[in-house]
């Protein structure tokens, strides 16, 4: 079954890139579907990233981290692999606080306890 | 010949070793989607797209219909077709149908970028060498993604699985941050997507067809209330 969505997977995306550039040789004349296509990608990847981003990771305050670390760093328009390794190293350093935390927090309710 | 191939192969490899970086997280993600190290290989080999297999692999997860996963694909690659067009009016009349059949295949946002940005004619010769490197690339990191998973700490891999998201807030950031067109369209699909997961009656949606309304919708009224003027060449997504 996985192999029959990969094929079609991959013939609607070959079927996209290859009709154009063989069938229509002339320029796309309505401003609609231009401007249509023009803001398709930014939408996608928008709809794609969230929610979804927030459950990526082992905790939801590691992806909350990390996406922020992302745009800010996107903002200053800072290169795809800056900021995905930005976006990496602090998913990690702030789940490695929180089981530290998690951790002193067990120490701490047994000593009490 | 040789020189336009050589010229080509130059050019693609930036692109390769980025698409090598980001393909291996498309194999981390894969591989716990539950798909074989073969069957992601296979999916980049013969996709060639990030935002499209990232998609799609949502779709095999959720068990969604095969229609629903054309649908998905139509939709989130049809800026294909639009630098489809643009780059066979650029490669001029002179190249055949079996020819542009094949350039079609590596049609990437980036090497579409890398190819109009070259003075005059682009060869096949060169889109050839263009190509080369970063589908070797892109497979290459997805197999090696997909097989590293099973090595990898679990501390590394959750790490590593923002990856991919961060990228496509790479790409969107800071074109959001130049137009405010770019900036409302990307607050309706945030709108949309967070009402498509949560909200009741709407959240029984499944993902793919989420990804597709909020797609078409935020695009629609983008194009709508902010028509571009220019012929639009594309976004920078992989």
């Amino acid at each position: 079954m996985i192999y029959l969505y990969i094929l079609v997977m991959a013939v609607v995306t070959y079927l996209i890139r290859m009709l154009p550039l063989t069938l229509l040789r002339k320029p796309v004349k309505s401003r609609f579907l231009r401007s249509f296509l023009f803001y398709v990608p930014y939408a996608c990847l928008t709809a794609m990233t969230v929610p979804a981003i927030f459950t990526c990771t082992q905790s939801p305050v590691s992806a909350i981290a990390g996406f922020a670390v992302a745009i800010a760093l996107g903002l200053r328009n800072k290169g795809l692999m800056t900021v995905a390794a930005a976006g990496c190293l602090t998913v990690f350093a702030v789940e490695r606080l929180l089981d530290l935390a998690a951790g002193t927090l067990f120490g701490v309710t047994v000593l009490l306890g | 010949m040789r020189t336009e191939w050589r010229d080509g192969l130059r050019d693609g490899l930036p692109i390769a070793v980025g698409y090598f970086a980001v393909s291996f997280s498309f194999g981390l993600l894969a591989t716990q989607a539950g798909l074989t190290a073969f069957q992601a290989g296979l999916i980049s080999l013969t996709n060639l797209t990030s935002a499209g297999q990232f998609a799609g692999l949502t779709i095999i997860t959720a068990g969604s219909g095969l229609g629903e996963m054309a649908l998905t694909q139509l939709v989130i690659n049809l800026r294909y077709a639009l630098m489809s067009l643009a780059l066979g009016q650029k490669l001029g009349p002179q190249v055949g149908t079996v020819k542009r059949c094949l350039i079609a295949f590596v049609d990437t946002d980036e090497i579409f970028a890398v190819a109009m940005g070259r003075p005059g004619r682009p060869t096949p010769a060169y889109m050839g060498g263009l190509g080369f490197l970063p589908l070797l690339g892109w497979t290459g990191g997805t197999l090696t993604g997909a097989l590293a998973s099973g090595v990898l700490p679990a501390a590394v891999i959750s790490a590593l699985g923002i990856a991919l998201y961060c990228m496509f807030v790479a790409v969107v950031a800071p074109v959001a941050r130049r137009s405010r067109p770019v900036l409302a369209v990307v607050g309706i699909a945030l709108v949309c997507s967070c009402l498509l997961r949560w909200a009741p009656v709407l959240r029984q949606i499944s993902a793919g067809t989420a990804i597709i309304l909020c797609t078409v919708i935020a695009a629609a009224l983008g194009a709508w209330l902010f028509p571009v003027e220019e012929p639009a060449q594309g976004g920078d997504a992989a």
